[in-house]
């Protein structure tokens, strides 16, 4: 027998099946989690010597640190609605910026420290003013600084990797705190977390999302369309120059040909994470989880003995697969 | 042969064990226009995406000229006759109108197969003589691009004759569409009835209904409720069965009490949009701007609220000038502005109810930056108690209201910042008799609380109902101001009217 139900309870049950209280979103981002538990386990056992060690495990989140940080500007910039193509160039330029400053004996070592996140801000800044006021569609105009920024490395750096530095700046991602846990790790959870933050306890945050979400919406309801618009690229821009400052500290030099794909590798990131194209959609944590499934199977591919060659058709494969996941997510609302 | 060119038998379906339409019986003759109202989740919508093989029904049958049709698909439905006109058209914007209209079944010149050449000239002249068939002078050439809303959906009709539908199901169609063009609409709807093609016409508005309708069914909570002759039914008969107790007046009764001058508006100009409008709004006043789409009355409050800034003119808040540049100011000035189209303007469809309610009051409930998630909590669920918003919880995904209870949420997120001037373009569009009435005793208490009301309405009894003065704009100038006892339909159309020609 059919059961009479109120008009409120059968609205109220149609809202919840069609995905009102049975979140999609959350049940998405549980499902790349499952995904990163299971390439988990799936290399634990079949390198359970290698693999598994501690010291492995922590290798892991160092190598995922760099991305992370990069791909943590990039949630921003997605998340508004937009694309950052010009971060890897911008590793590089202010890598060659910071290493230029880091001789020995020459600056105290907040210079290039300052110099390489002014540097990657700026960029930053211009690329969101470019988008914002230019109203030229953040794809090209990103491409277009990507091109310049590289040629500025190169000609900052008379196209030679930059030497020589000293060992105060080689601390800055060589070292470790309580021995074991390197400093390169320790950004990326800083970052990680004051992202975090960011978008889900401020007002600030609030708006990136409202931007991508309906950007005209936003703007009827009092955001400053522009101004979050300069913001998300402009903190894009600066923790590329973080970035590049620790890869060149990592690296011991400032090479204006590093950090080549690197955006690539930072919107592969972002996308597994789950987070929308599309902008306005998406967790802060979706990134964190996209940068280590992407370190895991470098490393674990690597471990097993896979040629990197595989490896790219692998890592390929895993964003198609996340953005199919994400398409049936969204068809279904 | 069957009496009935479409008989839907003792239709079921569940969505997750709730049954959303329940052993519902459907029958259509051909060449009648066969109504069907209900309030939004009635199952209005459900019922003709089963028709047309969106979903499958869980049981139940449709029979086709008395044979049993079977078909899991839009497209099956179409070479089944059945074709529809959604509310929402998806034009390919950079084809011509040919192009369009033979999407997916192009003439050819040489069959080689996916290969073949698409035989333009021929289309063009197809197209043509099926245009001009129904009497509509568009060059077959032009893009879809340049079409109005009115043109795309004749297109659509130019389409659904030319794959000689049987059956076409017309969702809404006069949403988006000025009152002229509603005329034609119903003289294309004569010219498919001339040919013996059932037209299934869901609207919420009872007038058009009336005008245009033979038999109405009327569907109440997934169950059908009654179908009739629709010279047998009048308006609140309708309503009655639709929401199942009686709404006697659908107005709520108001006394007028204008307070002080709250905003003044001289001679404000928008170039192209508006030009040389100057009005004067009281506290607790409710003031109609009426007009026909496209006259500018969207246009002039979007330039008071500073979403498109105009290019000459003052505005006055309690007497002092002020310059509102961006939304931001407005809101500030304690100017409310809900907008038209709450997809588009409105709300941001990928989030939850609380972040819509909350977004415009972020700054009042946060601290240096950081939003209290404790007091927007609260906040929200307070709007949503306040306004009876159905919604499970203040968690749940914007995109899984009905249109009346995403209309209510765009009302709360404006109420929470206590606007002093409320402005309402078209509050009531697409939404169901139950929830327009909620918005309109919401307007009353609100006016009664000393809030300023504009009201912008394409419904003129709906303007008449709420108004205390309406002033008109037609091509984008103010025609004609009207205090109570002038309201009149021909009145308000009078002055709507003025200009319409010498703009053109």
């Amino acid at each position: 027998m059919f059961k009479k139900l109120s008009d409120n309870k059968i609205k109220e049950s149609i809202e919840r099946n069609n995905g009102g209280y049975f979140n999609l979103h959350s049940l998405r981002e549980l499902g790349i989690f499952i995904v990163f538990l299971v390439i988990l386990a799936v290399l634990m056992i079949l390198s359970p010597n290698a693999f598994a060690r501690p010291t492995n495990l922590i290798n892991i989140l160092k190598q995922a640190s760099i991305n992370g940080i990069l791909a943590a500007g990039m949630t921003f910039v997605i998340l508004s609605g937009g694309i950052d193509l010009s971060v890897g160039s911008t590793v590089a330029l202010t890598g060659v910026i910071a290493a230029s400053f880091a001789h020995p004996g020459e600056y105290p070592l907040f210079v290039p420290i300052i110099l390489a996140a002014g540097a990657g801000s700026f960029i930053g800044f211009l690329n969101g003013l470019g988008v914002a006021y230019g109203n030229i569609p953040s794809f090209i105009v990103t491409l277009g600084s990507m091109t310049i920024v590289r040629g500025l490395a190169l000609i900052a750096s008379r196209g030679q990797p930059v030497f020589n530095l000293s060992k105060s700046f080689e601390h800055i991602a060589g070292g470790f705190i309580f021995e074991y846990i390197p400093h390169l790790v320790v950004f990326f959870v800083c970052v990680a977390g004051i992202a975090g933050f960011i978008l889900t306890k401020t007002v600030f945050g609030r708006h990136v999302y409202a931007v991508g979400g309906n950007e005209t919406a936003a703007k009827v309801s009092g955001v400053n369309v522009g101004y979050i618009k300069v913001a998300v690229y402009t903190i894009a821009g600066f923790l590329a120059g973080i970035a590049g400052l620790l890869l060149a500290s990592r690296i011991v030099s400032g090479n204006p040909t590093a950090g080549a794909g690197y955006e690539l590798d930072a919107i592969a990131a972002v996308i597994i994470g789950g987070v929308s194209m599309s902008g306005g959609a998406g967790k802060w944590y979706g990134t964190v989880i996209g940068a280590l499934i992407i370190a895991v199977i470098g490393n674990g591919l690597d471990i097993l003995g896979v040629s990197s060659y595989f490896q790219l058709i692998i890592k390929g494969s895993i964003i198609i697969v996340a953005v199919l996941l994400d398409m049936k997510g969204k068809g279904k609302q | 042969m069957s009496e009935f060119v479409l008989e839907m038998l003792n239709i079921d379906k569940s969505f997750f064990k709730v049954k959303v339409i329940d052993n519902v019986t459907l029958k259509v003759k051909p060449g009648e226009v066969h109504a069907i109202v209900g309030e939004n989740g009635a199952g209005k919508s459900t019922l003709m995406k089963i028709l047309m093989g969106i979903y499958h029904a869980d049981s139940g049958e449709i029979l086709i000229d008395g044979k049993r049709a079977e078909y899991s698909n839009p497209k099956e439905a179409l070479s089944n006759g059945i074709a529809m006109i959604h509310q929402e058209l998806n034009p390919i914007l950079d084809m011509e109108i040919s192009e369009n209209i033979f999407t997916g079944r192009e003439i050819k010149k040489f069959n080689f197969g996916g290969l073949s050449i698409v035989d333009h000239k021929a289309q063009r002249l197809e197209t043509e003589a099926l245009l001009e068939n129904i009497g509509i002078s568009l060059n077959p050439k032009s893009l879809m691009r340049k079409l109005s809303v009115a043109q795309t959906q004749l297109i659509e009709i130019v389409k659904a004759i030319s794959l000689s539908s049987r059956i076409v199901i017309m969702d809404e169609p006069t949403s988006a569409i000025t009152d002229k063009e509603v005329e034609n609409l119903f003289r294309q709807i004569k010219f498919l009835k001339s040919k013996s093609v059932a037209v299934i016409y869901i609207s919420h508005k009872m007038d058009e209904i009336f005008k245009v309708a033979d038999t109405i069914t009327v569907l109440r909570d997934g169950k059908h409720i009654c179908t009739e002759n629709a010279s047998k039914l009048d308006n609140d008969k309708i309503i009655k069965m639709m929401v199942g107790r009686e709404i006697k007046e659908i107005y709520p009764e108001r006394e007028q009490s204008p307070g002080e001058v709250v905003l003044e508006v001289q001679h404000l100009t928008r170039k192209k949009k508006f030009r040389d409008i100057s009005f004067k709004l009281h506290s607790g006043e409710i003031l109609g701007i009426g007009g026909l789409v496209g006259a500018g009355r969207s246009e002039l409050v979007e330039g008071i609220f500073g979403v498109a800034r105009p290019d000459s003119g003052d505005i006055f808040i309690r007497g002092e000038k002020t310059e509102i540049s961006h939304p931001d100011k407005a809101i500030k000035k304690r100017i409310a502005l809900i907008t038209e189209d709450r997809k588009f303007t409105g709300l941001d469809l990928k989030t939850t109810v609380a972040h819509n309610i909350t977004i415009v009051h972020l700054s009042k409930l946060s601290k240096f930056g950081v939003i209290d998630l404790a007091k927007e909590s609260r906040a929200a669920d307070e709007q949503i108690k306040k306004l009876d918003i159905r919604v499970l919880s203040r968690k749940s995904m914007i995109n899984s209201l009905s249109g009346g209870n995403q209309q209510k949420v765009v009302l709360a997120k404006w109420l929470l910042t206590d606007p002093d001037i409320i402005i309402l373009d078209d509050p009531t569009r697409g939404i169901d008799v139950g929830a327009k009435r909620d918005i309109y005793l919401l307007m009353a208490s609100l006016a009664k609380a000393g809030k300023a009301i504009i009201l912008i309405s394409s419904e003129i009894p709906e303007l008449m109902g709420l108004s205390d003065r309406i002033i008109v704009l037609a091509a984008g100038r103010l025609t004609g101001e009207l205090s109570k006892d002038e309201f009149t339909q021909e009145n308000i159309m009078r002055y709507a009217s003025t200009f319409e020609v010498a703009n053109v």
